[in-house]
C-alpha cells in the first residue's frame, strides 16, 4: 500500500470530470422540481441525449453542435412528460418512469448505427499561463469547455432563482400554484418551460459522457447516473450551489475508491462501491433539521378549475 | 379553445375503457413503429398479444404468464397501499434483493438437511429481509423526517453490491468450480419452491401474489386502516382529525410493501431462479411501480396489469425471436403502453369540452 | 412430470410436421446477456451468428433474442426456441448454466451449447476460449512497452477468468520485465463506460502507462488517447479505431468458426457432446494487428509466442510457478491442468493485493 501515490491535485481534476454528468442533469432537475414537478425521466432523457449528440457530432464533425443537438433530443423527450402529465394531469411518478423506459428503448433503436463509432474530439481550454500554474492549473483551467458550461449553469440558476422576477414566480409556482395561479401567473406554461429546460440541461449531461467522458456510444450507457442526479437533488435540498457540492462529493467517492484500489489498500471493494449511496442518506438525516426548502407543492398536479 | 371540466365523480364507463382504448392506441403506433423498422405491423402486434394467450404453444405461455406476473402483482399491491396513503417506497428492488439473500441464506444455512421446516423458515427470513430493508426509510423518515423516496432509491444501489458481496462470498456454491452465485436451490428439495401442479405455473409464490391482492381488497374497502390509508392520500388534514397517527401509518405502509418485495426475491429465487447471482435481480422492483399505477393503485386492477405487463414481456421475447425485432423495439412498445394509459386515465377524472370563451 | 411429456411430445409433433421442411433448413438459436449493441461481449457473438448464415445460406435459419436476464427468463426464451423448432440453440453467457440444463432435459432432441460453464449432458456441451493465451502476448507486450514499470489492470468482477487473466498477463511481464508492477482494480460491474472511464484514468494518474482492461467498453481507449503516452490493448472486439496508439494490439473473440462447426455437425448428424476449450490454435482466440507503434523486435517476439502458443509447444502456465504467498504450484516444466484454471482463484506469487472475496 502507498497512499503517497495518489496525486490530490490529479484526483481534483478527474472528479470535476465524474462529477459534469450529474451535475448538468441535477442543474436542469433541480429547476423542475422547484416549479413543483417530479420528473424520474432524467435517466431516459440523459441517453436520448447521449445518442443525440452523439449522431450529430459523429454526422457533423463538430461537437458543439452535437451538444446542442443532446439538449434538444432531451428537451423533446422532456415534450412527452409535459403532454403527460400538464395536459393530461397524469401521475408524475408513472410517468417519469415510463419515460426512463421509452427512452432507454429509443435511443437503442436510434444509435444501431452508432456502435464502434468514435466521435470528433472537443479537446480542451488551454489557456496560456494561467493554466500552467502548479496546483490551481491543472485542477482549474485545464478541462473541456462544457465542464466550465456546468458551473456557469449552476451560477446562473442559482441568481435566476434568487434575484430575478423569473425566479420568484417559479418558486411560487413550486410552493403554492393555487395561490400563483390566483395571482395571475400562468402555472401550467411555467412548469412547461421548466420541464423543457430540465430535458436540455439531462440531455447536456448524457452528451457528455457519450461524447467527452467515455467517449463512445453504446446502449443504456448512462447506467444509472440518472438516478443519481435524482438524488443529488434532494441532497443539495434545491440549493444549486449544494448541488455542485454534492455532484463533487459523489464523483470524488467514486473516483477516491478507485485510487484506493490502485494504491494497494485491502479494502472490501462493494462497501466502498455502496459507500456513495450510504453517505447520501448519511447527509439527508443531517440536513434533515432543514425542511425550508423542499417545494411544497412538489409532484402534486394542478387544474384550473373555476 | 378545450378545456377539462372535471368530473364530480370519476366516471365508471371511462375507468373500465380507458384501458382497451389506450391498448388499441399502442397498437396503432406500436404497428407504425413496427412498420418503419421493416417488419409487417399485423403480424408483430398478433405476435406479441395473441401468441402467449391462443397461439400454438399458449399451454406452456400461459404458465409462464403468472411465473412472469407473479412478482409483479406481489410487489405492487404492496407499493399500491403506501402510494395510497402518499408514502413513496420506490426502492422495492432492493427489498426484493434482501429478501432472496435472506430467504436463499436461510435455506442454505441448513444445507443438506431434509426437513419440512426449512421452507417455512426461509419464508419468515426472505419477508424479513425485504422488511428489514424498507424499515430503514421507514425509522429515518419517522424519526428524522427524510424522504422516503430517496433513501429507499438509494438502498437499491446499497442492496445491489451486497447481492454482488455474498454471490462472491457467503453464498458461493463450494461446488461452483470458484465461479460466483450460489447453489441452485432447484436441487435442494426442502428448500425448492417447486410447482405445486407440475406444468400449472403454479408455485407458492402465485398463491402468495393473489392472497395479497385479496387481503390489500378486504383491508381497503372494510377495515378500518384501510380507511385510514385512503383518508391519508386523498385528505391529509381531514385524516390528522380522525386520528390517524401518521407515524405508524409510515412504518406500517413501508413495512408491508417491503416484506412483500422480500417474499417475492424469496419465492423466486426458490423457485424460477434457483441461484442467488450478481445479476439476479432483473428490475421487478421498478416495473412493479409502473403496474401499480397501471392498474390505478385498486388491488383487481393491479393483478391485470401484472398480467398485462407479462404478456408484453412474453410475446415481446416471442417477436424477437420470430421476426428479428430489436428488444429496444419492445422496450419502446411498452412505453408508448404505458404513455397511452396514463394518458387516457384522464378521460375517467375529467370530461372534455370546447368551450367558447377564452378560458386562463 | 407432465409438463415433459407435454413439451416433449409438442416438440417431437413439430419436429414430424416440419420433417420435410427441417431437410433443407436448419434452425439454429442465440441467447444473448447484453444487446447486439454492446459492442462488446455479445456484440461478437452476434457476429458469429452472421457468419453462420453467411456460411450456410438458405440452408440455415437463425434467430436470436437480445438482453436475456439470467434466470426464468432464460430459461423461457430457450424453450420458445425449442418448441419454434430449433435444432441447436447456443446460450452465450455463465448464468444461463442451470437454466440450460433445465430445457435440455425437456428437449432430448434438440442440441444446446453453452458458453462458458462447466455442465454438460447428453444433449448439452460447453464452450470457452482460452483468453489467458491471448493475455499472455498482451502482458509479454506491456512489460517491454512500459517505461514507468507500472501496469494497470481493470478488472471486472474477482472471478476464475478475471484472475486467470491477471495472472497470465503478469507471468508474461515480468518474464521481460522483472521489475515490473500490477495494479488492479476491480469495477465491480460488467458494463459502466463512465466508470471504466475513472479506473482508466486514476491508473494512470498513479503511474500506470499500460492499461490492461478486462471490461468491454472503449472508455479506457479514450482515457489513455488523452493522457497521450499510455498504452491499451482491445478487448473482446478489435477496437481497431483507437490504433495505431494508444491501442497497440488486442484479443478478439472470434465464435464464427465454432458456431459453423457446431451447427455443421448438427446438419450431418454427427453432433456429440463436447468440452471446447480452444484458444489460439482453434482460432477463438485471436490477436488483432500489433500496431507499428510497438518497436519490430518486441513484436516479433510477441508474435513468436503467439505462433508457440498456436503450435501447442508451449502453455502460458509453465512452471517453475509459486502462489501468491510464496506456496509451491508449479515445478519446473510443469504446466497447469485444466481444473486448476478453470477454478483459478489465487495471485501468482509477485502480485501485491488480494482478490476481493
Amino acid at each position: 500500500m502507498d497512499l503517497g501515490e495518489i496525486n490530490p491535485v490529479l484526483l481534483v481534476a478527474s472528479l470535476m470530470v465524474a462529477a459534469t454528468p450529474l451535475l448538468l442533469a441535477a442543474i436542469g432537475e433541480l429547476v423542475v422540481e422547484k416549479a413543483g414537478v417530479l420528473n424520474l425521466g432524467v435517466e431516459g432523457m440523459m441517453i436520448v441525449g447521449a445518442i443525440s449528440g452523439f449522431a450529430i457530432s459523429v454526422e457533423t464533425g463538430s461537437p458543439w453542435l452535437g451538444f446542442v443537438a443532446a439538449a434538444i433530443g432531451g428537451a423533446v423527450l422532456s415534450l412527452l412528460f409535459v403532454l403527460l402529465t400538464q395536459f393530461a394531469l397524469a401521475n408524475q411518478v408513472a410517468s417519469g418512469l415510463a419515460l426512463t423506459l421509452f427512452g432507454l428503448g429509443f435511443s437503442a433503436l436510434m444509435g444501431q448505427s452508432y456502435v464502434g463509432v468514435k466521435p470528433p474530439d472537443m479537446g480542451e481550454i488551454h489557456i496560456p499561463v494561467i493554466s500552467d500554474i502548479p496546483v490551481i492549473g491543472p485542477i482549474l483551467f485545464q478541462h473541456d469547455p462544457i465542464l466550465y458550461v456546468g458551473i456557469a449553469l449552476t451560477a446562473a440558476v442559482w441568481a435566476t432563482l434568487k434575484y430575478t422576477r423569473v425566479g420568484l414566480i417559479l418558486r411560487a409556482v413550486g410552493e403554492n400554484h393555487d395561490a400563483a395561479h390566483a395571482l395571475g401567473y400562468k402555472v401550467i406554461k411555467i412548469r412547461i418551460m421548466a420541464i423543457l429546460f430540465g430535458g436540455a440541461c439531462a440531455g447536456l449531461g448524457g452528451a457528455y459522457i457519450s461524447l467527452i467522458r467515455v467517449p463512445q456510444w453504446t446502449e443504456g450507457m448512462t447506467a444509472g447516473v440518472g438516478w443519481i442526479a435524482l438524488a443529488l437533488v434532494v441532497f443539495a435540498s434545491w440549493k444549486p450551489w449544494r448541488a455542485l457540492l454534492g455532484a463533487y462529493l459523489f464523483g470524488g467517492i467514486t473516483v477516491l475508491q478507485l485510487n484506493l484500489q490502485a494504491a494497494g489498500v485491502a479494502i472490501p471493494v462493494e462497501y466502498l462501491a455502496m459507500s456513495p449511496y450510504i453517505i447520501t442518506i448519511l447527509v439527508l438525516v443531517i440536513l434533515s433539521a432543514d425542511k425550508s426548502s423542499a417545494p411544497a407543492a412538489l409532484g402534486r398536479t394542478f387544474h384550473a378549475s373555476h | 379553445m378545450i378545456v377539462l371540466e372535471k368530473r364530480p365523480q370519476p366516471s365508471k364507463a371511462w375507468s373500465y375503457a380507458t384501458p382497451l382504448v389506450a391498448v388499441l392506441a399502442t397498437m396503432v403506433f406500436g404497428g407504425v413503429l413496427f412498420a418503419i423498422l421493416g417488419k409487417n405491423p399485423v403480424e408483430a402486434i398478433g405476435t406479441i398479444f395473441w401468441e402467449p394467450l391462443f397461439g400454438e404453444f399458449a399451454f406452456y405461455y400461459r404458465p409462464q404468464l403468472l411465473v412472469k406476473g407473479a412478482p409483479l402483482v406481489l410487489i405492487a399491491i404492496g407499493l399500491s397501499l403506501g402510494f395510497r396513503a402518499g408514502i413513496w417506497n420506490i426502492g422495492a428492488e432492493g427489498q426484493y434483493i434482501m429478501g432472496a439473500i435472506f430467504g436463499a441464506g436461510a435455506g442454505l444455512a441448513f444445507y443438506p438437511l431434509d426437513a419440512f421446516y426449512i421452507f417455512p423458515i426461509m419464508v419468515i427470513a426472505g419477508a424479513f429481509g425485504g422488511w428489514l430493508w424498507a424499515m430503514i426509510p421507514a425509522f429515518l423518515k419517522v424519526r428524522f423526517g427524510t424522504n422516503e423516496i430517496l433513501v429507499s432509491l438509494m438502498l437499491v444501489y446499497v442492496a445491489e453490491q451486497m447481492l454482488a458481496s455474498v454471490s462472491l462470498g457467503l453464498l458461493k456454491n463450494p461446488e461452483g468450480f470458484g465461479f460466483p452465485g450460489s447453489r441452485n436451490l432447484q436441487s435442494y428439495d426442502s428448500a425448492h419452491n417447486a410447482e405445486l401442479i407440475a406444468g400449472s405455473g403454479m408455485h407458492w409464490g402465485v398463491v402468495t401474489a393473489l392472497i395479497a391482492v385479496i387481503f390489500a381488497y378486504v383491508l381497503l374497502n372494510r377495515h378500518m386502516l384501510g380507511f385510514h390509508i385512503r383518508l391519508t392520500g386523498e385528505a391529509p388534514r381531514a385524516a390528522k382529525f380522525a386520528g390517524v397517527n401518521p407515524a405508524r401509518l409510515i412504518l406500517f405502509c413501508l413495512g408491508l410493501s417491503g416484506a412483500l418485495a422480500g417474499l417475492a426475491g424469496m419465492f423466486e429465487v426458490s423457485g424460477p431462479s434457483g441461484v442467488v447471482s450478481i445479476d439476479f435481480n432483473v428490475g421487478y422492483g421498478f416495473t412493479a411501480i409502473i403496474v401499480a399505477f397501471l392498474g390505478r393503485l385498486h388491488p383487481v386492477g393491479i393483478l391485470l396489469a401484472g398480467g398485462l405487463m407479462a404478456l408484453t414481456y412474453i410475446g415481446g421475447e416471442i417477436a424477437q425471436s420470430q421476426l428479428g425485432l430489436p428488444a429496444a423495439a419492445i422496450q419502446v412498445f411498452q412505453g408508448m403502453l404505458l404513455f397511452f394509459l396514463l394518458a387516457f386515465d384522464l378521460l375517467t377524472n375529467y370530461r372534455i369540452r370546447a368551450a367558447r370563451s377564452e378560458v386562463a | 412430470m407432465k409438463i415433459t411429456t407435454l413439451l416433449a411430445s409438442a416438440a417431437m409433433a413439430l419436429g414430424l410436421a416440419s420433417g420435410a421442411m427441417a431437410e433443407d433448413k436448419t434452425k439454429v438459436g442465440f441467447v444473448y446477456v447484453g444487446p447486439v449493441g454492446d459492442g462488446g461481449w455479445t456484440y461478437e457473438h452476434n457476429k458469429g451468428r452472421l457468419a453462420v448464415e453467411e456460411h450456410f445460406g438458405d440452408n440455415v435459419e437463425t434467430v436470436f433474442v437480445e438482453s436475456v436476464p439470467e434466470g426464468p427468463d432464460a430459461e423461457r426464451v430457450m424453450t420458445q426456441m425449442a418448441l419454434e423448432g430449433a435444432d441447436l440453440i447456443f446460450t452465450t453467457s455463465f448464468g444461463y448454466m442451470d437454466p440450460t440444463i433445465n430445457v435440455a432435459k425437456k428437449f432430448p432432441n434438440v442440441k444446446f451449447e453453452h458458453a462458458t460453464g462447466y455442465k454438460t449432458a447428453d444433449n448439452v456441451s460447453v464452450y470457452s476460449a482460452r483468453f489467458y493465451e491471448g493475455r499472455a502476448v498482451q502482458g509479454h507486450i506491456a512489460g517491454k512497452m512500459t517505461k514507468s514499470n507500472i501496469i494497470g489492470y481493470i478488472g471486472s468482477y474477482p472471478i476464475p477468468e478475471v484472475i486467470r487473466g491477471i495472472n497470465s498477463a503478469y507471468i508474461h511481464a515480468k518474464k521481460v520485465n522483472p521489475d515490473v508492477e500490477f495494479k488492479i482494480v476491480w469495477a465491480y460491474t460488467w458494463f459502466d463506460p463512465a466508470k471504466e472511464a475513472d479506473a482508466a484514468t486514476v491508473l494512470i494518474e498513479q503511474g500506470a502507462d499500460v492499461i490492461l482492461q478486462h471490461t468491454d467498453s472503449t472508455a479506457p481507449q479514450a482515457a489513455a488517447q488523452e493522457a497521450g503516452n499510455v498504452v491499451t490493448f482491445g478487448q473482446a472486439s478489435d477496437m481497431s479505431e483507437y490504433a495505431p496508439f494508444p491501442r497497440v494490439s488486442s484479443i478478439i473473440d472470434n465464435w464464427a468458426p465454432y458456431y459453423i462447426a457446431r451447427t455443421q455437425a448438427v446438419m450431418d448428424g454427427s453432433w456429440a457432446t463436447v468440452n471446447t476449450w480452444d484458444g489460439i490454435k482453434e482460432g477463438m482466440v485471436e490477436i488483432g494487428e500489433i500496431s507499428d507503434a510497438v518497436p519490430a523486435d518486441v513484436k516479433e517476439e510477441a508474435l513468436a509466442l503467439k505462433a508457440a502458443m498456436a503450435a501447442g509447444e508451449y502453455h502460458p502456465f509453465t512452471g517453475p510457478l509459486k502462489k501468491q504467498g510464496g506456496s509451491d504450484w508449479l515445478g519446473e516444466g510443469e504446466t497447469a491442468d485444466d481444473g486448476t484454471l478453470a477454478g483459478m482463484n489465487f495471485y501468482v506469487e509477485g502480485l501485491e493485493g488480494e482478490i476481493p472475496q
